[in-house]
């Protein structure tokens, strides 16, 4: 055990912070959830990928830098201490990437990574359906395979940035008469294929953060399938386990919300009521710290070839909840200035309403808390299935 | 960069986990509540044979020259059979008091080489314990008059026993008065001393804590499987996963803390109450949680004398408060969180790396 940098990864440290400063856009940019916010962290990511910064985990042949978990953390606690734009393509770089890498054939890598990494394909998500959400086996929507093509019908719901994106992943049914987990697959779809109907569904913030997808005999080529016809229930799982595993929420992010926390605490100190608020802070604090030091911990295991496990789950509960709490807190400090939006908010107090508006919904995504506490009982405790 | 246990280490942490899980059973902890001592010889026999209670004394002072990350793993395999003796406790506490005091004192430095070679045993007081576990067989101790640190033997104070709710602890208060001849520490080497004593003394509980936690998960979870109730298992309902759930990542989050903790000790002693208090905190609550969980899987049963639980409850219970309490553990991260310069950044998980300490 060695709880310092080498001098590599010290290096490695000063030359992402060097870049950042030089690069990150010094007005925020407008949300993702907007058009204009779309377009404008579509050039972000096009900005990072000129530097090498897209992917860092990346084989450089993809664009990226051959970093491992280590150098990728220090990676995120750099980007987030220098207040950087967050990733629009995050449904393509940390969960189809990283799929794309196990399963995908030499060809799909070429095509797609590369793209992925320099920003110019955003992607969206398609696995819930209005009838499979927690049991998401119960997909109905259908890919029939014709000749070179798949003919895609149904309706995808609940999808990520599919308002703005490019493309979208999506499991279907090409088993007509299969049930449950078999007969799935992992295929591609343009999202501006003729037959693609995007519907934007307003969230809480009343952004079109997510949509509805019909799909109405869309044909795309049987090359956009990911590994074999029928093993799309496998390759969901890996997905799903990058997932709740590490990439797709740094510690970083909840370390720069805790310290956030704290600099609101110390502003607002001596007009306080609230008996438990120091105990909350307190926690708040020491969750984000122990969920940096687990990832450490985790990426340490991983460098040295060992593997993610059923415990992947309690990451997501505990990130998912310590961020409910990270805001519940903030809003408490602020009292009845809290629900004030942010453009008549002080500066040091904006950000916290849409940010527990968001936050809420990290218990739910991602597979909802409540799944992921069936898979840490019957996978990591070995408890039987009901 | 690399957060994880030698080869060395794991290795070590089995031989221990192995032997304690053969020889601290149920059925022999039970026996020893009826007995004066609360001590099992066998067991101490076996764990003084593997050197674990000199771990932490130099080489060069006659002990193994191990840190506290060598420890960390030993202490919570102890958390995790219960086990009563203050093993950890003497280890993580007493010898390396004794060693640090025997660096400049004659009275010190003459007791070390008997405590090495188990001729003799020590307890020590801190201020913030009231009680001193197992203290009745002790023939030494090391006790604290302000930042004075004095060091008396038996004959010197009056021992009186008090119960404790854990059958197995051997509580008592120590009365004795302070001497010039008997203070061997004083002013602010005294004070430092205290410090490290705590530090490494919340380090072993909060290590046992994560043990016990786990201990009392694998039984809840082992009871759910066995007890039928509706005509399946109880552990194949929802209600019941999600409490073990809940239990199991509290304590997911609580090792890393606290392995961090025992690095610090080990690397940077100096600065590491922040580290130990996040330690103490996180283990301290995934017992609490473990504890109450447990016993709500357990049912009626979990609620009787004879269930077996009730051995690693009680323990948790004892060790949550014991070494400082939460609210001290709290209170010492609050004033490190607010303190002028404090490293809170999400760079900073492992304090400056540009400081000749490469920790903080």
């Amino acid at each position: 055990m060695d709880l310092s940098y080498t001098p590599d990864e010290q290096a490695f440290r000063a030359e992402v912070r060097s870049w950042l400063e030089t690069h990150v856009p010094k007005t925020p940019l407008a949300s993702f959830d907007t058009e204009a916010g779309f377009e404008q962290h579509r050039e972000w990511e096009k900005t990072l990928a000129s530097g090498n910064w897209g992917m860092v985990t990346w084989p450089e042949a993809y664009g990226g830098r051959g970093c491992n978990l280590i150098e990728w953390l220090i990676f995120e606690e750099e980007y987030y201490r220098a207040g950087a734009p967050g990733r629009v393509n995050q449904n393509g770089i940390f969960l189809l990437g990283p799929t794309l890498m196990e399963y995908g054939t030499p060809e799909q890598k070429a095509r797609y990574l590369t793209k992925m990494a320099s920003g110019e394909e955003i992607w969206a998500q398609g696995w819930s359906e209005p009838g499979a959400g927690s049991d998401m086996a119960a997909i109905r929507s259908t890919a029939r395979r014709e000749g070179d093509e798949y003919v895609i019908n149904g309706q995808k719901i609940w999808s990520t940035r599919a308002v703005y994106a490019d493309w979208v992943f999506c499991i279907f049914r090409t088993d007509p008469d299969s049930e449950r987990h078999k007969g799935l697959s992992f295929i591609f779809v343009p999202l501006d294929a003729p037959g693609v109907t995007v519907r934007p569904i307003r969230q809480l913030d009343g952004l079109p953060g997510f949509a509805e997808i019909f799909f109405d005999d869309v044909r795309v080529p049987a090359d956009n399938l990911l590994g074999d016809e029928g093993q799309g229930w496998r390759i969901a799982m890996a997905t799903a386990g990058f997932e709740r595993g590490l990439m797709l929420r740094s510690p970083a992010r909840y370390k720069n919300t805790a310290k956030r926390l704290l600099e609101l605490y110390r502003s607002r100190d001596n007009d306080i009521l609230d008996l438990s608020i120091e105990d909350a802070v307190v926690r708040c604090y020491l969750d984000a710290e122990a969920y940096a030091l687990s990832t450490y911990q985790t990426a340490s295991r991983l460098v040295a070839g060992g593997s993610i496990g059923a415990e992947a789950s309690c990451n997501k509960i505990f990130w998912s909840e310590l961020d409910v709490l990270m805001h519940e807190t903030a809003l408490r400090l602020l009292g009845p200035q809290a629900e004030l939006i942010d453009a008549d908010q002080p500066p040091e107090a904006q950000g916290w309403q849409d940010g527990f508006l968001f936050s809420l919904a990290g218990p739910i995504y991602a597979g909802s808390n409540e799944i992921q506490r069936n898979i840490i009982a019957e996978r990591m405790l070995g408890m039987p299935r009901a | 960069m690399d957060f994880s246990f030698s080869e060395e280490q794991l290795e070590f942490h089995n031989a221990v986990a192995s032997m304690l899980r053969n020889e601290v059973t149920p059925e022999r902890i039970r026996a020893r509540w009826d007995t004066e001592s609360g001590a099992d010889a066998e067991v101490e026999k076996q764990i003084a044979e593997m050197g674990i209670p000199i771990m932490l004394v130099p080489e060069e002072q006659g002990g193994l020259g191990l840190t506290a990350v060598d420890i960390v793993l030993i202490a919570e395999a102890a958390g995790q059979v219960a086990l009563p003796e203050s093993i950890i406790n003497d280890a993580l506490v007493c010898a390396p008091l004794l060693a640090e005091l025997a660096l400049d004192n004659e009275r010190c430095a003459q007791l070390l080489p008997q405590l090495l070679a188990g001729k003799i045993r020590l307890g020590v007081g801190h201020l913030i314990n009231p009680y001193i576990n197992f203290g009745a067989d002790r023939d030494w101790f090391i006790l604290p008059q302000g930042d004075e640190v004095h060091l008396v033997a038996r004959d010197e104070v009056m021992l009186t026993p008090v119960g404790s709710v854990d059958p197995s602890r051997r509580l008592v208060r120590v009365d004795w008065t302070a001497s010039e001849k008997s203070c061997v520490a004083s002013g602010n080497y005294g004070a430092k001393l205290w410090r490290a004593a705590l530090n490494r003394g919340a380090l072993g509980a909060a290590a046992q804590l994560a043990g016990l936690a786990q201990g009392m998960i694998e039984r809840a979870v082992n009871y759910s499987m066995d007890r039928e109730q509706f005509g399946k298992a109880i552990g194949s309902f929802q209600a019941v996963k999600h409490l073990m759930a809940d239990c199991a990542t509290r304590l997911e989050f609580a090792r890393p803390p606290l392995y961090r903790s025992a690095y610090t000790v080990s690397v940077a002693a100096e600065r590491a109450d922040y580290a130990i208090s996040h330690a103490k905190v996180a283990t301290g609550e995934a017992a609490l949680l473990a504890a109450r969980n447990a016993m709500q899987v357990h049912g009626a049963m979990g609620y009787t004398w004879e269930c077996d639980l009730q051995i690693w409850m009680k323990h948790a219970w004892a060790l949550d408060k014991a070494w400082g309490d939460a609210g001290f553990h709290k209170n010492r991260v609050h004033q490190w969180l607010l303190r002028e310069g404090a490293l809170t950044g999400p760079e900073y998980s492992f304090g400056r790396q540009d400081e000749e300490l490469s920790y903080a």
